[in-house]
């Protein structure tokens, strides 16, 4: 067991709207000057918050209406570009526990389930209804029900997809593989020697 | 049915299925860098965990480093830090580390297979997504995030889901002054930054069969930006023939034997694929960039989209907005204030021996920023010793020590305000060279010294009458 079992989250959502966003956006590479990641919160999203000289540009996420949003809504293949953990980690430190978008680039997907940030795919007409649903009232609870597959906001129920492989570790809690990766090593040892690896 | 080289690989490498469905693979060589790998060891110790296989780990610095003064302590103390965090892991782990001025150091993925520590049918994990570079050499190359940079050095496994295999065939003969770089720029304008998804490609036809390993590279690189988990490419007598002698390579009687073993791995002839697609290289021309992702890319003889006539209206949009292009203009012509030749993409001393060849009497215009960035000290030793850094100082470009440099910026090579570069990198997204409203036109080296020489975006083939 590597954590929590991870089958509902939820909370106030925010929309974050756009495709192809990557993670030189979701977190400039100058923040990856660091060797933890504690820090990385405040970051997230800095250059299209803040102006160079620190001044806020009025970005969605720093609407006093979405503070404290646990629920991040994007459109298609968010998170492409890079392998930087960072990404998922400033989402995470930021507060979101979880992130629905049209579709996810792979390796951020990878490193948010190892994290424990369930990645959830809508399509755009529902994620057009669940932003309309956030902007009439910012307050309204999104919780995601990842055993069955449905996203609720304001007494509305949307099918969501998520990767099979994802989905069954967060109900497992197992999306944290080290253990379970651990737990095998004479087959690992016993495959290094076959492959004359050892 | 026969078995693609991603099916061999797999099979060869998978220690056993796990409960939720994955796959435990065993990777082959794992390399790890200053930015994406310290904190990784940090992990390991919360968890009393020892590095399984140090010997299959290698370590580089390159994402941080200073392309100037390199002496230390570096005048950046953050930077100086993870060097130092990183070296230090590796000296109490037992990692070989490819340190500043051991001559081994340089980007990690020119460094990997220079050394020729990469090898056909290998399975090859990094923490950083260009990884996919490896690819060129018959392997199945992914980039990780630190998370699991921590399971490879604990287990020297990952966890992964199987991918389906693309098989892209680009046919027929290239144009002069058409380079493997507008080739893979091409492929993800058709393909789509997101085309790739759940794929594996594997690259192959007349085209990617006449491609030197370094030409593959640059191809395999961008694998990446085309949105596919990996790409790669089926090793032949190139291949052998590159890795022939390198210094991490077996020679005599273990070579052939060797060859034998690689050899094996390439995809049948028969093989399955999930899909694929047919690249005419006759439509393949100097291709640039104009917007924030890699796909948004046209010909040097085409104009900007239109975004009322584009499928993302939003996404063009702002697209040119951020760009501060006008619609439906010549991209030719485009003002540029820097001219970058460097990275994994094309940082290699084929890339700086092409464009010596063109630049050799040409100056960089007034007013632009020339540097020339080698991607290892393998690469800058090999340049001098020919000669080509005199070339590129005598054009007008600074010859830089080796690192990423502008391709992302954490050391202080930086645009500065909203600058245009021409950067024969690998990524043109908002802010991605350092300055939050900076611009970036993806091109071939020689498109940037075409660039460099006319002090806006040029045809190479016309500046240097290719
Ligand atoms: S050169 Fe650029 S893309 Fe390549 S590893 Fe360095 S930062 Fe990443």
């Amino acid at each position: 067991m590597t954590g929590q079992t991870i089958n509902r989250v939820g909370g106030k959502g925010v929309y974050v709207k756009g495709n192809d966003i990557d993670t030189d956006r979701i977190i400039p590479a100058r923040f990856l000057k660091c060797v933890t990641f504690d820090e990385l919160g405040p970051a997230l999203f800095f250059d299209e918050r803040f102006t160079s000289d620190g001044k806020s540009k009025g970005h969605v996420l720093d609407a006093p209406e979405h503070k404290g949003a646990a629920v991040l809504l994007s459109d298609d293949n968010f998170g492409c570009g890079s392998s930087r953990e960072h990404a998922p980690q400033a989402i995470k430190k930021f507060g979101f526990e979880a992130v629905i978008a049209g579709s996810f680039a792979e390796i951020f997907h990878g490193n948010c389930t190892t994290l424990g940030i369930p990645c959830v795919v809508m399509q755009r007409a529902d994620r057009e209804k669940l932003g309309e649903l956030l902007a009439e009232d910012p307050e309204r609870d999104v919780v995601i029900d990842i055993e069955a597959l449905k996203v609720t906001c304001a007494n509305t129920s949307f099918d969501v997809t998520m990767k099979e492989s994802a989905r069954e570790a967060f109900l497992h809690a197992t999306y944290d593989p080290l253990d379970t990766l651990m737990r095998q090593m004479d087959a690992i040892n016993a495959t290094a020697e076959r492959l004359g690896y050892a | 049915m026969g078995k693609n080289l991603f099916q061999k690989v797999w099979d060869d490498h998978v220690v056993g299925r796990l409960d939720n469905g994955q796959y435990q693979v065993f990777m082959a060589l794992h390399l790890i860098h200053e930015v994406t790998s310290p904190q990784a060891f940090g992990m390991l110790k919360d968890k009393h965990l020892k590095v399984a296989y140090p010997k299959r780990t290698f370590a580089t610095v390159d994402h941080i480093i200073p392309t100037d003064d390199q002496s230390r302590p570096l005048a950046d103390d953050m930077a100086e830090q993870m060097i130092q965090v990183l070296s230090d892991a590796t000296t109490e782990h037992g990692i070989e580390f490819f340190a500043p001025e051991s001559g081994s150091q340089g980007i990690v993925h020119v460094v990997g297979p220079e050394l020729g520590l990469t090898q056909p049918g290998m399975t090859i994990c990094c923490g950083d997504s260009h990884t996919s570079t490896h690819g060129a050499f018959g392997c199945i190359a992914l980039g990780i995030g630190t998370s699991q940079v921590r399971d490879v050095l604990a287990s020297q496994t990952l966890a992964m889901d199987p991918l389906k295999v693309r098989r892209i065939r680009v046919e027929g003969k290239l144009s002069k002054g058409v380079t493997a770089k507008d080739v893979i720029l091409h492929i993800i304008r058709i393909l789509g930054v997101n085309g790739g998804v759940g794929y594996a490609y594997e690259y192959a036809g007349s085209v990617i069969d006449n491609m030197t390993m370094e030409e593959r590279m640059t191809v395999c690189n961008m694998s990446i930006e085309g949105g596919a988990r990996c790409g790669y490419i089926n090793p032949d007598e190139t291949t052998f023939e590159f890795l022939k002698g390198r210094e991490r390579v077996p020679s005599g009687a273990a070579f052939d034997a060797a060859v034998e073993k690689w050899r094996s791995y390439a995809s049948d002839a028969d093989a399955n694929y999930d899909d694929e697609v047919v690249i005419a290289a006759a439509d393949i021309r100097p291709t640039v960039t104009w917007g924030i992702t890699p796909g948004q890319a046209i010909s040097i003889e085409e104009s900007t989209p239109n975004p009322e006539t584009s499928p993302d209206k939003a996404l063009v949009t702002d697209a040119l907005r951020y760009m501060q292009l006008e619609p439906d203009t010549p991209i030719k012509g485009t003002h540029i204030d820097v001219a970058f030749i460097g990275s994994c993409t094309n940082g290699r001393l084929s890339d700086f021996k092409a464009v010596a060849e063109v630049i050799k009497g040409k100056q960089v215009a007034s007013g632009v920023r020339a540097i020339a960035v080698p991607g290892s000290e393998k690469v800058d030793k090999d340049a001098r010793a020919l000669g080509l850094d005199k070339v590129f100082e005598a054009a007008g470009f600074e010859w830089r020590k080796p690192g990423c440099s502008m391709c992302l910026a954490m050391n202080p090579d930086k645009l500065v305000g909203d600058e245009v570069c021409a950067s024969s990198s690998n990524r043109n997204f908002i802010g991605r060279q350092g300055s939050s409203t900076g611009r970036t036109i993806l091109m071939s080296p020689i498109m940037v010294a075409a660039a460099a020489v006319k002090g806006e975006v040029a045809d190479a083939r016309e500046v240097f009458g290719l």
